[in-house]
């Protein structure tokens, strides 16, 4: 099965995506890759709606039937939402990585997403890891 | 057909009993109404109806008894019988915690010896056996660290680290106990990287939590700089005892630098684990922190030849009513004594011995590749279920098939850090045969991986049960089942 890869979004190392919108939040959830990894996912532990967070907090926890694992925000400021969906359907993250978002920040400084890759950037890193 | 195995409510027939009560010779004293309640009403069954159900339950279950059982990490050896008959002497089972010290000076013994036993074995000060089990004695050894730097004032540490190949146990007692997991990654040999550990210490660390041998049954090289690094940042050094099998008699935490740690008694001890009945995870430490630790211990006066109980000065206080799981103790004294000293080492040569073995044999089959295969091991192997040329083929497919074959699975998905896991602890009780016929099974498994996919993917089929739908199980959890409406009426 070949990996997706949405051009439109950023990555983190830590295999968190992250998409700006119009009005300056950031939607985060994780790539194809982790999902991937991961298996057949059972539980988000989602954030707290009002919870201030910086950049390298780990917010949430996905766990599967193989792993539990933490969900990064790449960046800082406050969970404005969180996808209340996946308290009913955690698998939604399995069959649609990017559009089953976690939570969404209002972001305190965008820059931080300066650190993140690009799609093109984050597949030739995936290829350097074992998979 | 009777179906004996069949949901306990439905074998129940109203009426039914299997014991006479007799006659009570004090006035009965009924329940308030408003106490009484009839929502989980309990199965109506014979002696021999209730024998033979759970009998037949248990003749489903794999148990160490009826096979081999190399679950990683979890040092699954041969519980013997004689440790049971040893708790159930009536001077154990017949006596109550809250009797006066002087008429159970035995049993207040045997813990006293205990207590130096495993403070020998492991090279410590002292020892607390409340614990109830491994990860109680780890949420116990972090509260002492602790209370240790809270006494010398440094109120500003919160951080605990841990490497990345550590039982997720000890990040969690980090969290129990309200402070912050960090994690530190492993170098290419699988050891701690040390330049990673030299960033992550400062004045805000409490200490590391560290597993010697690691959780890829490599034992840690860089152990003594790991345990002094710490030290030089004021931390203290906690030492998960979960894999001593492979070091007994051979090298003592103490002696390493490590400053407090835990003892499975349910693994290296030979008492049971898992199902078989309670744990116990005693806490052994050095003379530094031996005024923290939960109490009461036992304590002997010399000259009176008396044991007593005594509550260490600055105890982080009881943690397990009463003494510990007492039982377990009598077992774990058994097996130690049955053994001695040269017997325990002999115990972890053999279990190191026997995991090489199965190391040597998996690379020579060359179907299951091992990452830190150029090391030797210790008490345990881990391997991968990547079989080249059966891509569709996971990890979790190997260990089902595996049942098939009548062994117990090996542990599977982790240490994390290994994609794909399959971590084989044979433990020192198997004999070259069982461990020849399990590698037999793993051989074969690979060709079935190659030649006959989908026939590993719908094992195991010669168990009571199919493969179960775990992913089901965890999402919709059916935590009750009340009785249904036929059997109750």
């Amino acid at each position: 099965m070949t990996l997706k890869y949405d051009p439109n979004l950023k990555y983190a190392e830590t295999d968190e995506w992250a998409r700006v919108e119009d009005d300056g939040i950031v939607v985060v959830g994780i790539s194809d890759y982790a999902q991937d990894a991961l298996s057949d996912i059972v539980y988000v532990e989602l954030p707290e709606v009002g919870d201030e967070v910086s950049a390298g907090d780990v917010v949430s926890t996905v766990e599967s039937v193989k792993a539990a694992a933490d969900i990064i925000t790449p960046v800082s400021g406050e969970i404005v939402e969180v996808n209340e969906a996946l308290d009913d359907s955690p698998e939604a993250i399995n069959e649609d990585p990017y559009g089953a978002w976690i939570f969404k920040v209002r972001a305190s400084a965008l820059s931080e997403l300066d650190a993140l890759m690009d799609a093109a950037a984050y597949e030739a890193y995936n290829a350097t890891r074992e998979h | 057909m009777m179906k004996y195995d069949d949901y306990i409510y439905d074998l129940s027939t109203p009426g039914r009993t299997g014991v006479d009560m007799p006659e009570p010779d004090v006035p009965e004293t009924p329940i308030p109404a408003e106490f009484v309640r009839d929502e989980l009403p309990l199965p109506e069954l014979s002696l021999v109806q209730a024998t033979r159900h759970y009998l037949r339950l248990s003749q489903k279950n794999y148990a160490v008894d009826k096979g081999f059982y190399p679950l990683g990490s979890c040092t699954m050896k041969y519980n013997p019988k004689v440790n049971e008959w040893a708790a159930r002497l009536p001077g154990f089972t017949a006596i109550h915690p809250l009797q006066d010290p002087h008429t159970v000076q035995g049993a207040m013994g045997l813990m006293y010896d205990l207590q130096q036993m495993i403070a020998e074995i492991a090279g410590f000060d002292a020892v607390s056996l409340q614990p109830a089990a491994g990860a109680h004695g780890e949420f116990t050894g972090v509260l002492i660290m602790r209370a240790a730097q809270l006494a010398r004032g440094e109120t500003q540490r919160h951080k605990i680290l841990a490497p990345d190949s550590a039982h997720g146990t000890n990040p969690a007692s980090t969290a129990m106990a309200g402070f912050t997991a960090v994690q530190i990654p492993s170098d290419k040999d699988g050891n701690v990287d040390i330049e990673a550990l030299k960033a992550a210490l400062d004045d805000e660390v409490i200490g590391i939590m560290i597993t010697n041998p690691n959780t890829l049954g490599l034992f840690e090289s860089n152990i003594v700089e790991v345990c002094k690094l710490v030290h030089e940042a004021g931390g203290l050094v906690y030492g998960d005892g979960a894999n001593l099998n492979a070091i007994m008699g051979v090298v003592r935490p103490g002696d390493l630098g490590i400053d407090v740690m835990h003892f499975n008694l349910h693994k290296t001890f030979s008492t049971p684990h898992g199902g078989g009945g309670p744990g116990s995870g005693p806490v052994g430490v050095v003379a530094e922190l031996a005024p923290f630790l939960p109490g009461p211990i036992v304590d002997l006066k010399e000259d009176a030849g008396e044991y007593v109980w005594k509550q260490p000065a600055q105890s982080i206080g009881r943690i397990k009513s009463f003494h510990g799981n007492f039982g377990v103790m009598v077992k774990a004294y058994t097996y130690i004594r049955m053994h001695g000293a040269a017997g325990l080492r002999e115990v972890s040569e053999t279990a190191v011995l026997n995991a090489n073995y199965i190391q040597a044999r998996i690379l020579q089959m060359g179907d299951y590749p091992i990452p830190y295969g150029h090391r030797c091991c210790k008490h345990e192997t881990v391997a991968q279920g990547k079989i080249s040329g059966a891509e569709d083929i996971h990890t979790l497919d190997i260990a089902k098939r595996l049942i098939d074959y009548d062994f117990h699975p090996p542990t599977i998905y982790f240490p994390l850090i290994v994609h794909e896991a399959l971590m084989i602890e044979p433990t020192e009780t198997e004999d070259k045969e069982t461990i020849d016929a399990f590698l037999d099974a793993l051989d074969k498994i690979a060709d079935e991986a190659r030649e006959t996919p989908e026939l590993l993917h719908k094992a195991p089929v010669n168990a009571p049960t199919r493969r179960l739908d775990e992913v089901r199980a965890a999402r919709h959890p059916i935590l009750t089942r009340l009785p249904s409406a036929t059997a109750t009426q």
